[in-house]
């Protein structure tokens, strides 16, 4: 049995930065999926990619910028219909608790 | 216990004056009503994608350009990620690995002397939202949220931890507010947050190169908080060291109310910011011409101003100071001295008498100001001519703020020509020399103080229009020698 | 039947007055509405919007004014690119009640053409999947065989586009969910290069990835509506200022004399046989048309999937943060404070497989792993464009599978690793930014289709366009159709 990639701890780390609750079956099931899926990824370290640049846009732009010109906003009624507790102008959210 | 060193970094944000957020076309303007400002990018809705505003990315350059930065030729934007309900994304577009700009100096003076303090990094990203709590953060059940505020251009500028005392971190921050107002970069109004500070605050002892545990200070909305916060911040880590505590690593806001720092008991698991380069947006090349091209639309700066002021119009260097406090205040002086040509004594009616009416650094109300450049040279010049005394000036001049008159019409319709007719004045010293024998008397028993007594009458009798000079010149000649 | 027409026949009719937008609109939703109860493609069905604008559209042709070719022609959109006043769910719990108040560009450019709205069609949540099982609200089925899949993440615009329930649709593709789906409802499914089209509006799985694409009956069809959308956008950053060439006049010409590649390592260990073999024998057609195959070498290929499941999900959990109770789409009310609310939300929120990939991009994204994970997978980002690179010196178009197998059964695959092998030969061309087809190219004995793919250098769509055109006319693969109509088994 090789050394797991992912501890239960951790799932329960990352899911804390991602915001998902889980239950506890959740965190097994999502561990050992886990765990393959970066078994699996793990074949990228056979690669030597020392001094090969990275790629993080597929086609290389640089520069694109817009002038400072004002445009009109979506109207504020448009911009709440969506939201899931509207409190008059305003979204309104739960008590916040400072982590 | 060894002599404390104290060791203060400061990260400053400061609000772009761009007419368009950061990343779309919303307005910037303060005082809408909640979420009238907002479109799908700034509110992050799904689809969205920014679009870089060029004015930010220039005032950025601009203000590294200011402060000695490098500006980097390859620059790019990053994704921060906190969960906050004011942020729409739950990511702020920010600059990572790859700021705008690095390694720059501030010269501050404290106390006479003078200091550099290195400037680490400047880098541009979107400000965030406004929450609205119902009562104090702690006991709120719910909050409410306003996005307008939301994608605002921010510019960060984080200082290297180089500052020893809170008085030279206030000095740091009041000398950065003048530049990026010079600059015309930010309105450095920190009451309604366009400049905000954050701080860094460690001890060690001192001679120690290495850095003592930190603690951050938010909330200090104005240069007497920073002042007071960080003095506070000083005291309360030295009780705590010198009672063998250890300092905890930790963010502390500022309570003005209760004049201390409270611990915001943060854990360490939410300071995962999992940045990475973000895709939406490809990088910034920024060429030397496009750097040099914006050089040479700086304005010269406060500290180089400072210097012209002295050697140039011979001003004192506490004057040149104050006068280029602000770039509206020096460029009224230099206004006032283009149509009026003695520096020193615009000088002194700027600075006694402009500047009992609105604060130096104040550019909004300098240039606001009811008397022009234009109107306080013509009232010197009515002093100079002798059509007015300088103490009739004084009140000339508080009418002429009040109604924004100009002298010459305020003089003509108040009568105020000054009494310079010495046959007129002659019979009025004569009067008082007449009326007063007790203190003719005095002057001739040899004390002097009683002339001032005599010329105070005449101007009385005159209604404060006789010429002062007149006036002594009459009374010696009248008086009996002694 | 007007729903068999391409849309070049279709627009030549309205020209002509043999018959009209409102006919054709009509006739579609006929169809939607007999059919899509056994395929369930669509998502949402705007009749009455439809209706209208096919009605404005006859009267553009009464005065004789049409906008353009797609004038009157009934489309359908994947359900992540938004829709003004039209809810857009991204196949997501999360965002079943989301009403955008805007458009997507393509939507907008549509519109502006004439296009007529059929409906939102259904696809993977937030497009992770290659079988639209992943769908928040039902499966969608291969018209060919509805006891399987029709592929995915674009699998109801595929679907649609097979059975005939739109004249064309639009999907998007980040690691192959054109053109797998294509391949597997035996329709032509379009990938532009990044860039090409503009994302503005497509609600983003990973940004550095997806593109929006069509589905046709043809090839000249996915080259008119290509045409369409294609182009520079303010909105879109990434969206580049290339001139957009007549891409139905690029389509003739044949295809004599292109060097087109045979990349050996498409051809992997446990490619269905049968795939194989009729992949060959479209190369063959190829050469008997004029082309030249030659075999060239794409030798990181094997490591494109694992570089792929790095990027694509950290950009989705940075993409999917928003999602949160706040703004718009689900709340989960109830929780004692805003943590609690976020927690269960997302949770209510997501399903399995968008749980999954939100967890891995944020592992690979966190602090002590960016490097190992995230950066790593960029650096091998680059060697796969490189192989490209390199082999388009050589080649004007490279030939291969689309998919190592056909439509799979309803259910089949559980694994999360088994699907995603799905896409091994597709995300290749999104890690690079290339354009990519796959054209109808044969069946297998059980009677499911088999996809061609072809791949072409960095906005060359035209020459991909042009070998897919001439293959096409070379063979009758596309014009066989599922038979929907008969009972269901
Ligand atoms: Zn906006």
């Amino acid at each position: 049995m090789t050394q797991p990639k992912i501890s239960l701890s951790q799932v329960e780390h990352v899911a804390r930065l991602a915001r998902l609750e889980l239950s506890e079956a959740d965190k097994e099931r999502m561990r050992r999926e886990l765990d393959g899926i970066l078994s699996y990824i793990d074949t990228l370290r056979a690669l030597q990619t020392d001094g090969v640049e990275p790629t993080s846009h597929a086609v290389p732009l640089t520069n694109v910028m817009r002038e400072d010109e004002p445009r009109p906003s979506v109207p504020q009624t448009d911009m709440l219909a969506n939201a899931p507790d509207p409190s008059g102008e305003f979204f309104r959210v739960p008590r916040i608790i400072e982590e | 216990m060894n002599d404390l060193e104290t060791v203060i970094g400061l990260e400053v944000h400061a609000q772009l004056l761009t007419r368009s957020k950061m990343f779309c076309g919303c307005s910037t303007a303060f005082g809408a009503a909640p979420n009238s400002q907002t479109c799908p990018v700034c509110q992050g809705m799904p689809g969205a994608l920014p679009v870089i505003n060029r004015s930010a990315v220039e005032f950025g350059i601009r203000t590294a350009l200011a402060v000695g930065c490098r500006v980097n030729e390859h620059h790019r934007f990053a994704r921060k990620h906190y969960y906050y309900p004011d942020m729409p994304k739950n990511f702020q577009i920010s600059q990572y690995e790859e700021p705008l700009a690095e390694h720059g100096v501030l010269d501050i003076e404290v106390g006479g002397s003078s200091r550099t303090i290195g400037i680490q990094r400047l880098h541009l990203e979107e400000d965030v939202g406004k929450l609205i709590h119902e009562g104090p953060l702690e006991t709120a059940q719910s909050s409410t949220v306003d996005f307008n505020r939301a994608g605002v251009p921010l510019m960060e500028i984080v200082s290297r931890p180089d500052m020893r005392s809170p008085a030279e971190a206030a000095a740091y921050l009041r000398t950065l507010r003048t530049i990026v107002v010079y600059l015309g970069v930010c309105d450095g109004n920190m009451e309604e947050g366009s400049l905000r500070c954050d701080a860094n605050v460690s001890l060690r002892p001192a001679g120690s190169p290495e850095l003592g545990v930190k603690v951050e200070i938010k909330n200090m909305n104005s240069f007497r908080n920073v002042q007071h916060a960080l003095e506070y911040e000083v005291k309360r880590q030295v009780r705590a060291l010198a009672e063998g505590e250890k300092i905890v690593q930790e963010t502390r806001l500022w309570d003005p109310e209760r004049v201390r720092t409270v611990s915001m008991r943060s854990k360490e698991y939410a300071h995962d910011y999992r940045y990475f380069p973000e895709p939406d947006l490809p990088p910034l090349q920024v060429e030397a011409r496009w750097v040099e091209a914006i050089r040479a639309t700086l304005p010269e700066l406060p500290a180089a101003r400072r210097r012209r002021f002295a050697g140039g119009y011979g001003l004192s260097a506490y004057d040149a100071d104050r006068l280029t406090q602000g770039r509206a205040l020096a460029d009224y002086f230099e206004t006032t001295v283009r149509e009026y040509d003695k520096p020193k004594i615009v000088a002194n009616w700027v600075l006694n008498e402009l500047l009992r009416e609105m604060p130096a650094d104040d550019d909004r109300a300098v240039a606001a100001c009811p008397i022009p450049p234009r109107n306080l040279a013509g009232l010197l010049r009515l002093i100079d001519d002798g059509t007015i005394s300088g103490k009739m000036a004084k009140d000339v001049f508080e009418t002429m703020y009040r109604t924004g008159q100009d002298a010459p019409s305020i003089v003509a319709r108040e009568g105020l020509t000054q009494v310079a007719d010495a046959g007129e004045l002659r019979r009025v010293v004569d009067q008082v020399l007449a009326a007063h024998p007790k203190v003719v008397e005095d002057w001739r028993g040899g004390k002097k103080a009683a002339l001032g007594f005599l010329v105070g009458q005449v101007m009385k009798a005159t209604l404060g229009r006789a010429n002062p000079a007149l006036v002594n010149q009459l009374l010696g000649e009248k008086l009996p020698k002694g | 039947m007007l729903t068999r027409l391409t849309i070049e026949d279709l627009a030549a009719r309205f020209r002509r007055g043999e018959a009209t937008p409102s006919q054709a609109a009509a006739a579609y939703l006929e169809r939607i509405e007999a059919l899509d109860g056994r395929v369930n493609a669509f998502l949402t069905v705007t009749r009455q919007a439809a209706l209208g604008q096919a009605a404005e559209a006859d009267a553009r042709f009464t005065a004789g004014r049409p906008l353009s070719p797609l004038d009157g022609i009934p489309i359908a959109l994947k359900d992540l690119l938004c829709t003004r006043g039209i809810r857009t769910t991204c196949g997501s719990r999360i965002l079943e009640t989301f009403v955008p108040p805007y458009d997507a560009t393509v939507m907008a450019r549509l519109r502006a053409a004439g296009a007529v709205l059929l409906g939102k069609l259904n696809m993977d949540e937030f497009a992770m999947g290659s079988s639209t099982e992943h769908s928040a609200f039902f499966p969608t089925r291969n018209p060919w065989d509805l006891d399987r899949v029709p592929g995915g993440s674009s699998g109801g615009s595929a679907a649609a586009a097979a059975a005939d329930l739109a004249a064309a649709t639009l999907g998007s593709d980040t690691g192959g969910s054109i053109r797998q789906p294509a391949a597997f409802c035996g329709t032509v499914g379009l990938k532009p290069t990044y860039g090409r089209v503009s994302r503005y509006g497509l609600i983003a799985f990973a940004s550095s990835l997806d593109q929006i694409g069509p589905f046709a009956k043809t090839v000249a069809d996915a080259a008119l509506v290509l045409g369409v959308i294609a182009g520079a956008d303010p909105r879109d950053s990434t969206s580049v200022d290339v001139p957009v060439p007549d891409y139905r006049a690029a389509l003739e010409g044949g295809i004599a004399g292109l060097r087109v590649g045979i990349p050996a390592e498409y051809f992997i260990d446990g490619i269905d046989p049968e795939v194989e073999a009729a992949v060959k024998a479209a190369i063959e057609v190829l050469r008997g048309l004029g082309a030249r195959p030659e075999a060239v070498s794409l030798p990181h290929t094997r490591y494109g999937l694992a570089a792929y499941y790095v990027i694509a999900p950290a950009e989705a959990s940075s993409n999917l943060a928003r999602y949160d109770g706040v703004k718009y789409g689900l709340r989960v009310p109830g929780g004692r404070d805003l943590i609690e609310m976020y927690g269960r939300t997302r949770a209510a929120g997501f399903g399995t497989e968008v749980k999954r990939r939100v967890m891995l991009g944020t592992y690979a994204l966190s602090a002590g792993y960016y490097d190992a994970y995230y950066g790593k997978a960029q650096r091998v980002r680059t060697l796969v464009r490189r192989d490209f690179q390199e082999a388009f010196e050589r080649v004007d178009v490279l030939a291969a599978p689309t998919t190592p197998g056909v439509a799979f059964t309803l259910g089949e695959k559980t694994d999360p690793l088994q699907m995603y092998l799905n896409d091994i030969l597709t995300i290749p061309v999104n890690l690079a930014g290339l354009p990519g087809v796959s054209v109808p190219a044969g069946f297998t004995t059980s009677g499911l289709p088999i996809g061609l793919q072809l791949i072409g250098r960095a906005f060359d769509e035209s020459t991909v366009l042009r070998a897919a055109h001439a293959y096409e006319r070379a063979t009758d693969w596309h014009l066989r159709k599922p038979t929907l109509e008969a009972p269901p088994r």
